[in-house]
């Protein structure tokens, strides 16, 4: 017979053990942003021409880069424009989804054809060229990055938000608000659109990564920020040419990829606990 | 002899997250060579995990922590997985419930019924293939060499249902278990489903435990039962003694919480009030204590053991251990119920409803195939009056509440209601007649909106409509459907199901209607609860006044609850009368057929054939025509609508040719 875990926590870290280790390195990341003004040893943009290149050392615990910039500092200062530009995007991108969703599947006839066939016209470019090609014309900056990233963003959550909306508008709850006499916005509202939230909270969540990698990769093309400001993506394409100063790319690289599987495992527990068959 | 399968005190337990389940707890029970036994409790008792545990299916972190299961003398439980391999599905077989998921979607009929006789090495592959056919014939699976060829989802629940024992059945087991084998199907197809099982218990001498939780789909069946209760099996004996002198207090009550169709019309069941108890946290004595209306004291503190009381009988419980029987239940007498005047105009009018739903193409150039489900309903309802609606899954009565609540809009006819004319009102209007007529949905899972408290959920509509006290009526509600007034800040996810029925009956009372259409109200419900259910709303009718228009699959259900009763088959109403009337002279072969499908120990049956046809096209004529035992050339014609007496009309064109008890 199989040997079970015993206590209840140990079942709880085997079951979400991933998530929470997920869920550790978000908060940290977040942690390192908010205070990274407070905890950078050095400031982020200080040239200095006569320290470049240090390996690290106690003094650069990361080295410094081609212009004498403490990477370290550059990396705690970078984690808060890669977590703002991701969070804009996937918040604002949600909500124009959600929006434009949920009014497709309550419309129906014409205008779910209408703004349906929109979405699928905006996802069937390949989304990074498409967003290269908008923040080209939009020119260099982090707002024209995030706008450039937003619509191109948004067509997954109204994919998304219209199937859970026609779900939920054939379940007998809505066909019972509908009886007592209840306004047709409310029921949108108050029925309708609170029912669509866990799936797209789960998706919302999977999705920062791939938004933060993606905003690294507008900005490693020379896209995303503007020079002097830290940023992981610019830090890379900085250090991309460096084989034997490694560190100037590879540190940037590395919180990129720690970002991106923190929020995967977050967002894979958080779909397993929001599954309705998972729970026990 | 050695009996075929031996239980010996039986625990399964889950490991939740909250501690220990004792699913399962000191289960014992035989069964011998061709016997038929019938497990029977309410959902949560533990009588499925009983069948999954004896064929060793269940995974973590469901555990099996004591006990035997001795199949002919062989401890299943000791068995390696090679054994245990050779053993299932050669000696012992499953059916399951959901005939959809128990067979593999992408492979034809005929594989998946003579894979494991090969498997076994029984039968080379050719030879199986033709017992596979045979097997399927002797199933009463229409054309067999073609269905052999077809895949599960070109099938219906009873002939998928069919072939699920087939499968049981290929390698001709001495033990097959079923687990709620027709509670997916209509009451004409379940009664196929069970004379195929009796048949194949005499044929063949295969021991049956099945397990239900409908007294009549066992008392049918099975000649021993076996009654469970929270992980415990309460009372033993033979089916017809249990059933008319049940000794234990909870199969006393699930004896008589169960409508019958000698019941009389309109009377209060006896259901026993209460739940379960917690699995987590088990009472100390007897664990029906709670529940019990024979309670003494000792049965709170003291557990009492499963005793014997006669050959063949045992329970568990103090106060009839020593050979006492319980008492018959005190019927509360029904009231009379207020009869409206003849000449007063109806509440409700509907005259020549038909509503067609189109499909959408399968092709370009398929043409559009349509769904006939309601072909031109008339009905009418008085005030203080229900009326029922009886009929198979598909024969359009939920369209027909959907069209008269005007969730759908009709293609053609007329609805009246207070006076008005609602066919095509909409917008504002409707928005704001709304109040005075409400529906109570069949799922009490999906009719609350779980992100909302039961106190939210009752306001809302006060709210809307403006009412000048909310918090006050939701109190008076929660009261008047038997809820205590605290629980509103719950979340309907706290409440068990018929707790939430009562939310869902509270709600459609809030804005205090006229009318109240209630689609399947009590079929998703354990017969207790169920009855609990159905006292509530009669007893709320005789309070408030109200009328129902009450749709249900189960005859039995209806005539409880139902001043006249409506057949409806293939979109239309092919028969209309007095309860008391219908039940005793049905007069259309189908109600009368339908009537003798429904599983009462002894009773004998009209079996039907076939199944209903399809709604895509309708037939020309009676549409019950093709099922018709007694169907003459006529039947092609488009039958009459015949008052036979008064009040009792009948689309036939040969009403009462067919009598109970004459096929």
């Amino acid at each position: 017979m199989l040997s079970l875990p015993r206590t209840r926590w140990q079942r709880r870290l085997r079951r979400y053990g991933l998530a929470w280790l997920g869920g550790g390195i978000v908060l940290a990341w977040f942690l390192i942003a908010a205070l990274a003004p407070w905890i950078a040893p050095w400031p982020p943009d200080a040239v200095d021409v006569t320290r470049r290149l240090i390996p690290p050392s106690s003094a650069h615990w990361l080295g410094t880069d081609i212009l004498g910039r403490d990477v370290f500092s550059r990396l705690l200062h970078g984690a808060r424009i890669s977590l703002l530009a991701g969070f804009t995007v996937v918040l604002l991108g949600a909500a124009i989804g959600t929006a434009v969703g949920i009014l497709a599947a309550w419309l129906r006839g014409w205008g779910e054809e209408a703004l349906m066939r929109f979405t699928d016209l905006v996802l069937c470019f390949p989304p990074i060229i498409l967003a290269l090609a908008l923040a080209a014309a939009l020119g260099i900056g982090t707002t024209n990055t995030i706008i450039a990233m937003l619509v191109v963003w948004w067509p997954k959550y109204a994919r998304l938000a219209r199937s859970l909306a026609l779900v939920q508008r054939s379940q007998e709850y809505v066909e019972a608000a509908t009886v007592l006499g209840l306004p047709q916005k409310r029921i949108l509202f108050r029925h309708v659109l609170p029912n669509t939230f866990g799936p797209i909270a789960v998706l919302c969540t999977l999705d920062l990564g791939i938004a933060i990698l993606t905003f690294a990769g507008l900005s490693f093309l020379g896209l995303g920020v503007v020079p002097p400001t830290a940023e992981w993506g610019s830090m890379v394409s900085e250090g991309r040419e460096l084989v034997e100063q490694w560190w100037v790319a590879t540190f940037p690289g590395l919180a990129i990829l720690t970002v991106v599987i923190g929020f995967n495992f977050l967002g894979d527990g958080l779909r397993d606990w929001l599954d309705p068959k998972a729970q026990r | 002899m050695t009996p075929v399968l031996e239980v010996r005190d039986l625990v399964t337990v889950f490991h939740t997250d909250n501690g220990p389940v004792r699913a399962v707890d000191g289960v014992s029970f035989t069964v011998a060579r061709g016997e038929t036994l019938g497990i029977v409790g309410e959902s949560g008792s533990g009588k499925s995990v009983t069948a999954q545990s004896i064929m060793r299916l269940l995974e973590p972190p469901a555990r099996i922590e004591g006990g035997q299961v001795l199949f002919e003398g062989r401890d299943v439980l000791r068995m390696s997985p090679r054994e245990l391999s050779d053993w299932r599905g050669a000696s012992a077989a499953m059916v399951f419930q959901d005939s959809l998921t128990g067979l593999n979607p992408v492979l034809r009929i005929l594989r998946q019924v003579s894979e494991h006789v090969v498997a076994h090495g029984r039968m080379k592959p050719a030879a199986a293939r033709t017992h596979g056919i045979e097997l399927l014939r002797r199933m009463g699976v229409a054309s067999p060499e073609r269905a052999a060829a077809s895949y599960p989802h070109q099938f219906s629940g009873g002939m998928r249902q069919r072939v699920m024992l087939a499968i049981g059945m290929a390698n001709d087991p001495a033990l097959l278990i079923a687990d709620e084998p027709t509670t997916a199907l209509d009451v004409t197809i379940q009664a196929q489903i069970l004379d195929l099982m009796a048949g194949l218990n005499e044929t063949f001498g295969t021991a049956i435990v099945l397990i239900s939780h409908d007294l009549g789909v066992i008392g049918s069946l099975c000649r021993r039962i076996a009654v469970m209760y929270a992980g415990e099996v309460v009372e033993t004996g033979p089916t017809a003694e249990v059933l008319h002198d049940p000794r234990h207090p909870y199969a006393w009550a699930l004896a008589h919480a169960v409508p019958r169709l000698d019941t009389p019309v309109a009377a209060r069941l006896p259901g026993i009030e209460g739940m379960p108890p917690d699995p987590l946290n088990m009472p100390v004595g007897c664990r029906f204590v709670p529940r019990c209306p024979f309670r003494t004291s000792r049965c709170g503190q003291e557990a009492p053991p499963l005793t014997e009381i006669s050959p063949g009988r045992s329970v568990r419980c103090w106060v009839t251990m020593d050979g006492r029987p319980l008492p018959p239940p005190s019927l509360p007498a029904a009231a009379a119920t207020p009869r409206a005047a003849d000449t007063e105009a109806p509440l409700l009018e509907a005259e020549g409803l038909v509503k067609h739903f189109h499909l959408s193409r399968k092709s370009t150039f398929a043409s559009r195939e349509t769904v006939h489900a309601v072909n031109g309903v008339s009905l009418h309802l008085m005030k203080g009056e229900s009326l029922g609606i009886v009929g198979e899954s598909g024969c359009g009565k939920s369209t027909l509440a959907r069209l008269i609540t005007r969730l759908h809009a009709p293609d053609a006819g007329r609805i009246r209601f207070l006076g008005q004319e609602i066919t095509t009102m909409g917008g504002e209007a409707l928005r704001l007649l709304r109040p005075r007529m409400q529906m109570v949905f069949q799922d009490p899972y999906a009719s609350l909106n779980p992100r909302m408290r039961v106190a939210q959920i009752l306001a809302e509509p006060l709210v809307v409509h403006g009412h000048p006290d909310p918090a006050g009526r939701v109190a008076a509600l929660l009261d008047m459907v038997g809820l205590n007034p605290a629980w509103g800040a719950r979340f309907p996810h706290e409440f068990s199901g018929g707790q939430r029925q009562r939310v869902s009956i509270a709600r459609a009372l809030a804005l205090e209607p006229a009318l109240i259409v209630a689609d399947e109200p009590v079929s998703a419900l354990d017969v207790n609860v169920q009855a609990q259910v159905l006292n509530l709303m009669l007893e709320l009718r005789e309070r408030l006044g109200l009328s129902y228009l009450f749709i249900a699959h189960d005859l039995a259900v209806v005539r409880a609850f139902c001043d006249r009763v409506a057949v409806m088959y293939l979109g239309r109403i092919v028969e209309e009368a007095p309860a008391a009337e219908l039940f005793a002279r049905p007069a259309h072969p189908y109600t009368v057929s339908l009537l003798s499908a429904v599983p009462e120990p002894g009773a004998r049956r009209i079996v039907l054939t076939g199944e209903p046809p399809s709604s895509l096209r309708l037939p020309a004529g009676c549409a019950f025509r093709a099922r018709c035992p007694v169907a003459q050339p006529i039947c092609a014609e488009p039958p009459p609508l015949v008052e036979i007496a008064p009040g009792h009309r009948v689309l036939c064109h040969a009403p009462g040719s067919l009598h109970q008890g004459s096929a």
